[in-house]
């Protein structure tokens, strides 16, 4: 890592966060209780499609406690339908299931009652007359006209199929002397936070403001609720000081703040829906991405690919929901680090009756690099070749940047090839190959899995406009503001909830750095909404970038305007005074130190310089870098900063028990400037498990009853310690040009490449027996099964 | 029905239903919001307290069934207002977590393992954590902050019962007014003029 001149950055400085979770001292949203607050439970759809004949609300409402019982006709003729953000009018969603239920478990009726226990017990009173309709679960069915569709208006089950060639495929098809193609699936799974969903609502008919405070992970969270609830903006005030119990994406919570949003104002009390967990897993509508890739690939015999042809076919659920978009982010990533000199992808979006899709960690980007990355090891294999050897022949040289990529994405900065050397030097690779084989010798399976993949951060949306031409959005910003008060104490204002990704440190360090000021002392607060400088919420590992970049700005601007002050006193000129932590001197020595210049500022406007505003305040409201305009011809330069991680990977697992035991965990990690060491390790080491999670455990399964099998933890199986190895990170720090310490995103690392890994490494170890997996997760009883089936046909043989 | 329950030492009354689980009562009776709802089936641990010392699941606890256990929250771990518990102190210091949501039950864990066993093996420890979900560290950063705990433990020269956990651990305390701030009154901006902002 090259040596910085930083005082706060990069070093391992205690995230301030922690001292309030530490003493159970977190202000989540199931803290929050308002006088005369009620509460929500709800009705859950019993089928995966069937029209609402009739509701018998009357023994419900007749229960002690109980003061409400609302249904979707309602609902729907009081608000406004969710944003979608697709071009399809006639794919409507409201928080209640409105004439039909569209996937079990959707919400039908909400019950509202002094707490939500009698709400349960009255939910269970609500009579539902149901008529079945024909449904559909899987993807590929969905396509096929003769399926019942989900949304009849809409005409189709297709939200979105777009076909983009970037370059000559056919040429480079034509003129390559190999091809290999085959699919794999991606089961549907999630980020499963273990706080639920929640949100609070309190209307003041008298000021006309809605109060809201929610487990929020949003962008334009205020705006949506305003636009369903048809009142102007300026009455939304979400309270952004809500300590949000995990996210990673999922917590977008739409449906249910309108829900209460409509209830508050309604009934005249303050209104809470706090998922359980049931409700949180069936229909908190926060399923991710749940896809199949068919890939087909052209390469030569040295294994250098040319040429791939992808399709991505992802089954969204009930409604659009966020999961379209998911397509088109890994636009900006789709050769991966990868000299691939054309691409074509057609991105096919489909309804069924499974829930609702929301945002996950990544993106879609995980899924992606996992058909990329076995798209690598196919080659690999086709040729005879080493699997990490195929890999470097491939990568994009660190003299090639920054390198444009035929989807129209220009990627920073990198060197893969010296990461992965890091990785192989510190793991040994000859050992760990060595030791792959000695376990092979004792009857156990074993297998070696790499991957190499990048994570795209800085949180553009250009996908939106890439995949809706309607949509003109080209700007992402995100915003600070910092004040220096009459005594001297530093405040930086952001605008945006958290979920563990340690803004607060972030902040104070960058602005410490800026001003070298002791970050400790600064005290960083959330506005609410209406306090808010425009923000975009911590999504698409942008915070580093965006809101580092912004308190980098502010702070300049700050300095800035010190340094004004402070020269006008010495009577020298702006550019020749000196600042030094927080004071500011001239050649010669004479220096005003911070109360000085604070004195001015606050007091003494007869010394300042002429046309300066009193008080020291400064804001600043950036754009995203490189996000200068629409996409064109189907290409755009879609995030500006490219992390990349390299995953090497040892499992070994007794062929009758078929359990997984990774042995040895490797990643070699380059998201150039860290800001705060701690963060980023947990950042990777998180996205690891999650990883490790959706490789091998999690999933979401759907009976052929359209019924989700999956419903508690006990089925849904997160990993726990045991699960999860101990993880070695090799670090490497190529600063990317765009960003003001040469930081890039990390909030997805891990994740992105862990699943292609252990596929990786897996498949490695079943080859022998002439097996391969194509699906995750890749259970445990996938693997035993597959291994039994190959020595029964081994034995009739 | 009537129930009293021993809650970081104090004896505490409260009318429930007999249905309520302790995580609810624990929450909405006493306010002590640090014990958290995550499942309530008892699988991620979120909810997890100490019942005479050893880590159970408050979501699956009726309050009135703990009537005549010690019961100890995260918020009775604290040695005072403002200070942390070794084991806390530990978890910052290795950023043994990020959202914070699991955190108070992962560190009760960490308290009942380390009141009985002085020098864990990695193992051990996450053989201890193992019934704890936390879906943002990966738990490396946690093992590293019990490790650590362990270690400052046993180098401290303070008799062990009294720096690790036991259900003798005072009361929650209130929280207190900032001690730096004015008695009464509101100081004159002027007057105090000093470089409280300043020093690198």
């Amino acid at each position: 890592m090259t040596q910085a001149p930083f005082r706060f950055v990069s070093t391992n400085r205690r995230v301030r966060e922690d001292r309030r979770f530490v003493v159970g001292k977190g202000h989540y949203i199931g803290d929050i209780a308002l006088e005369d607050m009620l509460h929500v439970a709800l009705v859950p759809s019993q089928y995966p499609a069937a029209r609402i004949v009739a509701i018998d609300a009357a023994a419900a409402r007749a229960m002690p406690g109980v003061h409400y019982v609302l249904t979707g006709e309602e609902l729907a003729g009081a608000v406004d339908p969710l944003m979608n953000g697709l071009d399809t009018p006639n794919v409507q969603r409201f928080p209640l299931a409105v004439g039909q239920t569209r996937y079990a478990g959707e919400w039908v009726a909400a019950v509202v009652a002094d707490n939500r226990a009698l709400a349960e017990d009255a939910a269970e009173q609500v009579r539902v007359d149901y008529e079945p309709l024909p449904f559909l679960i899987d993807p590929e069915k969905a396509l096929d006209p003769a399926s019942p569709t989900v949304h009849a208006a809409h005409g189709s089950n297709v939200l979105l199929d777009k076909l983009f060639v970037w370059g000559d495929v056919d040429t480079h098809f034509a003129e390559s002397p190999r091809h290999l193609s085959f699919r794999v699936t991606w089961g549907r799974s999630s980020t499963v936070p273990i706080e639920t969903f929640g949100v609070l609502a309190s209307w003041d008919p008298w000021r006309e403001i809605l109060d809201v405070w929610a487990s929020i992970q949003m962008p334009k969270f205020p705006d949506q609720i305003a636009r369903a609830l048809r009142i102007p903006a300026n009455c939304v005030r979400v309270h952004q000081d809500v300590d949000v119990g995990g996210s990673y994406g999922v917590k977008r919570g739409i449906k249910h703040t309108v829900l209460v949003a409509h209830l508050t104002r309604r009934l005249g009390r303050p209104v809470r829906l706090i998922e359980d967990r049931l409700e949180n897993m069936r229909a908190g509508d926060a399923h991710g991405p749940d896809r199949l890739f068919d890939v087909e690939i052209a390469f030569n015999d040295d294994g250098i690919i040319k040429s791939m042809k992808m399709r991505a076919l992802d089954n969204a659920g009930a409604y659009a929901g966020r999961a379209p978009f998911q397509l088109g982010k890994p636009i900006g990533a789709i050769v991966g680090p990868y000299k691939i000199e054309s691409v074509q992808y057609r991105a096919q979006s489909v309804t069924t009756n499974k829930a609702v899709e929301e945002a996950v960690r990544g993106f879609g980007q995980s899924p992606t690099n996992y058909a990329i990355e076995t798209a690598l090891d196919k080659a690999a294999a086709a040729c005879g070749l080493d699997r990490i050897e195929i890999r470097r022949r491939n990568f994009i040289r660190a003299d090639e940047f920054p390198y444009l990529i035929p989807s129209g994405s220009r990627y920073d900065s990198g060197d893969y090839h010296a990461v992965v050397e890091k990785v192989l030097r510190h793991a040994d690779y000859a050992a760990l190959v060595a030791e792959r084989d000695g376990l092979r010798k004792e009857g156990l399976l074993a297998g070696i899995g790499v991957s190499a993949c990048l994570e795209p951060s800085g949180g553009n949306s250009s996908f939106e406009p890439l995949l809706n031409e309607k949509n003109q959005t080209s700007t992402w910003m995100e915003s600070a503001r910092i004040n220096v008060d009459g005594l001297g104490f530093v405040s930086v204002m952001i605008h945006t909830t958290s979920a563990g990704q340690g803004h607060e440190t972030l902040a104070a360090t960058v602005v410490a750095e800026v001003l070298q000021i002791d970050p400790d002392r600064i005290r960083i607060t959330r506005p609410d909404s209406l306090a808010s400088l425009p923000s975009n919420s911590p999504v698409g590992s942008r915070m580093a970038i965006m809101l580092g970049g912004a308190c980098f700005h502010a702070a300049q601007r700050l300095k800035d305007k010190l340094v004004k002050i402070g020269a006008y006193r010495l009577g020298i000129a702006p550019e020749a005074a000196i600042y030094e932590a927080g004071g500011v001197a001239d050649a010669a020595g004479r220096r005003l130190d911070w109360p000085d210049l604070v004195n001015i500022a606050h007091r003494n406007f007869h010394l300042l310089p002429p046309d300066t505003e009193p008080g020291l305040e400064a804001t600043y409201v950036m754009q995203v870098p490189t996000g200068t305009k629409l996409p064109e011809n189907g290409r755009t330069q879609m995030y500006p900063c490219h992390s990349f991680e390299f995953h090497l990977v040892l499992i070994a697992l007794d062929p009758v028990l078929g359990k997984p035991d990774i042995r040895r965990y490797v990643i070699g990690h380059d998201c150039g400037t860290v800001i705060n060491p701690h963060i980023v390790k947990g950042m990777t080491l998180g996205g690891i498990a999650h990883g490790i999670g959706a490789a091998l455990l999690e999933e979401f399964v759907y009976d052929d009853e359209g019924q989700m099998l999956t419903q508690s933890f006990m089925d849904y199986l997160l990993p726990s310690a045991h699960e999860v190895p101990p993880i070695e990170i090799v670090h490497h720090c190529t600063p990317s040009p765009f960003t003001v310490f040469g930081q890039k995103g990390s909030g997805e690392s891990g994740y992105l490449g862990a699943p292609a890994a252990i596929s990786s490494a897996l498949n490695d170890a079943v080859a022998p027996l002439g097996l391969s997996f194509s699906k995750l997760p890749i259970r445990i009883s996938a693997i035993s099964d597959a291994i039994a089936a190959a020595h029964s046909k081994e034995t009739k043989a | 029905m009537r129930t009293e329950l021993l809650v970081n030492g104090v004896t505490r009354v409260v009318e429930v239903e007999p249905r309520k689980s302790l995580l609810d009562c624990l929450r909405e009776d006493f306010s002590l919001t640090g014990t958290h709802a995550g499942c309530e089936h008892g699988v991620c641990g979120a909810c997890t307290i100490l019942l005479d010392g050893g880590p159970v699941r408050s979501c699956l606890i009726l309050a009135c069934q703990a009537d005549g256990y010690a019961i100890t929250t995260i918020e009775g771990v604290a040695p005072a207002p403002g200070e942390l518990s070794v084991v806390q102190d530990a978890f910052c210091e290795t950023h043994g977590l990020q959202c914070g949501y699991c955190t108070p039950g992962m560190i009760l864990t960490a308290h009942a393992l380390l009141a009985d066993v002085e020098n864990p093996s990695r193992a051990m420890i996450v053989e201890s954590i193992s019934g704890n979900i936390c879906r943002c560290t990966g738990y490396g950063q946690i093992i590293e902050a019990i490790e650590l705990a362990a270690d400052r433990l046993r180098k401290a020269n303070t008799p062990r019962d009294l720096i690790s956990l036991s259900p003798r651990l005072g009361t929650p305390h209130q929280d207190l007014a900032p001690a730096d701030a004015p008695e009464k009154g509101i100081l004159e901006a002027a007057d105090t003029d000093m470089p409280y902002g300043g020093a690198a």
